[in-house]
């Protein structure tokens, strides 16, 4: 690539500007189906993360061997060997989360972001800028993740992380938790509302 | 009046440009529209002349929601008798029952609803739009009496924001913002929207009424036939008594605060049909699709699916079903446009009320998805009508 890449915006763009979620809309379904609660979000996030900069950097480094017309295979079998890994990790070490997560695990294999990054960065950047950049997106992701989660489990059930949240007092007054936030749909509405205050503060992101 | 347009004009000035009300100047303008006719006309184009406006159409809607809510007041008094063992039913004792029941939840809905138009409409800096007049009525009607008002509220709040204004306000939602309120309080607080004891006003009210007796159930009648497990239908009253197809015809049974009564549906429907508001295509095409498949499902009962075994008169007359067809599905804004398609459109929302009512017992009420759905593909239906229209005169243009 031409233009002189800047790692501090590499970095940094996902977070807000650049988001994979709010901006490119990317990843949506892993969005609506892990976030009903906060502790399957973190560590789906995190997983995103590790399983974005390994496959980042291994792409980066090998990408001039890559033949062009299997490039696609390349990159989805370095992903996919990356993904059991993590999906061997959870299962030894956080069970619980892990049963929650079920395949969406497995399905991190399909998430947009992933090769989304892989085509758009890792194959005609440098392994250090490609890190940086796996790191960003993966921190990015996250970062909606858990806003949506900490939106539906407080709403939804009462609590965070599993701790009761809400006071007892409050369903003695009358209080309901919504059972729609438990349901996927709600997460794209969520997701919507992120979208729109992100909008009003970005408005060079405004489409007419 | 008099007093009361030279008052306006008197407080005008303040709205104008350059006065110190200025900011308000739209709910100035709506309440103004609201009481008088606008003296103002439009200079320019091509308009069809027509005394009525968007405000008079909803206010005929409203007007011929009436009889279901007057009469959903008495039938809240009268279930309420019931349920504390009454022998004697005072005509006027039960309607104030009722009004007092159902005023804390209409007044919330309008209050909200209205309020987060005005705001909008402030902060656009547009006319206030009377969109809401007709669902802030239908609100209260299609929910359980027992709802409590704070979810009322936030079910409103949540339908006016996000299935009306983010579409660009009245005339702009693509799906029905009184059903949408109706759907976010039967998914998000299910308990509190269906089961025995929601349908039916436990407690007095300023001193009327009296205690409900331990033990009692007050499951509509579409509740109990989808728990029904025996094949044995067997639809009782809250005193036992049977329910006859004439009682679900009058609507003295337990449901939903304005659905239960098809006569007071009917005469609305008749308001709506004489003054061209709603449209009859519709209403009967939706009638036919239920009647068919009411009809299909009767043929094939089986114990399984209990709602099977009702005759598809009564499938036509318990639950929101008339309601849905005469209020809900003539929406002119979320319903189909052309003429087939309103025919399509209808029949859809007839066959699939019934459809998920019978086939769904996890869903003993079937029409508010039903509407909502056929919402969805509205456009689509009119596209495919147009697009053969335009097709059939291309032919007919080549061949020549």
């Amino acid at each position: 690539m031409a233009e002189k890449i800047n790692n501090k915006k590499v970095f940094f763009n996902p977070f807000s500007k650049d988001n994979p979620v709010i901006v490119q809309v990317l990843g949506i379904c892993s969005c609506l189906a892990v976030t009903a609660k906060l502790e399957p979000a973190i560590v789906m996030g995190i997983s995103v993360i590790a399983v974005l900069v390994f496959s980042n950097v291994i792409i980066s480094l090998i990408r001039n061997t890559i033949p062009t017309n299997i490039r696609i295979i390349v990159q989805l079998v370095v992903v996919a060997g990356l993904v059991v890994i993590v999906d061997q990790l959870l299962k030894a070490y956080a069970y619980d989360v892990s049963k929650q997560l079920s395949v969406f695990i497995g399905l991190i294999i399909t998430n947009c972001i992933l090769m989304g990054r892989l085509e758009a960065f890792a194959m005609s950047n440098k392994p250090w800028p490609s890190f940086l950049d796996g790191i960003g997106n993966g921190i990015g992701y996250t970062i909606i993740l858990v806003i949506v989660a900490f939106f539906r489990e407080l709403l939804g059930s009462g609590t965070l992380l599993g701790y009761q949240v809400i006071p007892q007092s409050f369903y003695d007054v009358g209080y309901v938790n919504n059972g729609l936030m438990i349901l996927p749909p709600m997460a794209l509405i969520v997701v919507a509302c992120i979208i729109w205050v992100h909008r009003i503060y970005n408005k060079d992101l405004q489409e007419d | 009046m008099k007093a009361l347009r030279k008052y306006l004009d008197r407080i005008k000035p303040n709205f104008e440009p350059g006065g110190k009300l200025h900011a308000f100047r739209s709910v100035f303008d709506g309440f103004e529209t609201f009481l008088f006719t606008p003296r103002t006309t439009s200079r320019s184009g091509v308009h069809i002349h027509d005394s009525i406006d968007s405000k008079r159409t909803m206010i005929i809607v409203v007007l011929a929601l009436v009889p279901c809510l007057l009469f959903g007041m008495y039938n809240a008094g009268y279930q309420h008798w019931l349920a504390i063992g009454a022998t004697e039913f005072p005509f006027w004792e039960l309607v104030a029952y009722g009004c007092l029941a159902i005023l804390p939840t209409l007044v919330t809905a309008y209050a909200v609803g209205l309020g987060i138009e005005f705001i909008v409409a402030q902060w656009r800096g547009e006319e206030i739009q009377e969109g809401f007049l007709v669902s802030g009525m239908l609100i209260p009607l299609i929910c359980p009496i027992e709802t409590p008002v704070w979810m009322i509220a936030v079910a409103t709040a949540f339908a006016v924001i996000f299935a009306k204004e983010v579409f660009g306000g009245t005339g702009y939602n693509i799906f029905n913002v009184a059903l949408i309120t109706r759907a976010f309080l039967f998914f998000a607080y299910p308990a509190q929207m269906s089961g025995d004891n929601v349908f039916i006003s436990t407690e007095p009210i300023c001193g009327l009424g009296g205690t409900v007796a331990d033990g009692f159930t007050g499951a509509t009648p579409l509740g109990q036939i989808a728990s029904t497990t025996t094949g044995n239908l067997s639809i009782t009253g809250i005193n036992g008594s049977e329910i006859s197809t004439l009682d679900a015809f009058i609507g003295l049974i337990p449901g939903s605060f304005g659905e239960t009564s098809t006569l007071c549906i009917l005469i609305g429907a008749a308001i709506l049909l004489f003054s061209g508001i709603a449209s009859w295509r519709i209403i009967l095409s939706v009638f036919a699709g239920g009647a068919l498949m009411a009809w299909i499902a009767n043929t094939f009962a089986t114990p399984t699916y209990p709602a099977s075994m009702l005759s598809p008169i009564d499938q036509l007359l318990y639950g929101g079903f008339a309601f849905a067809a005469v209020f809900m599905a003539t929406d002119p804004v979320t319903g189909a446009r052309t003429n087939i398609g309103k025919y399509i459109y209808g029949f859809l929302i007839g066959v699939f009320a019934i459809l998920i009512r019978t086939y769904n017992t996890g869903y003993p009420e079937g029409a508010m998805l039903a509407v909502l759905l056929m919402n969805a593909f509205a456009p689509l239906i009119d596209y495919f009508v147009v697009q053969a229209n335009i097709r059939r005169r291309m032919r007919r243009l080549t061949h020549k």
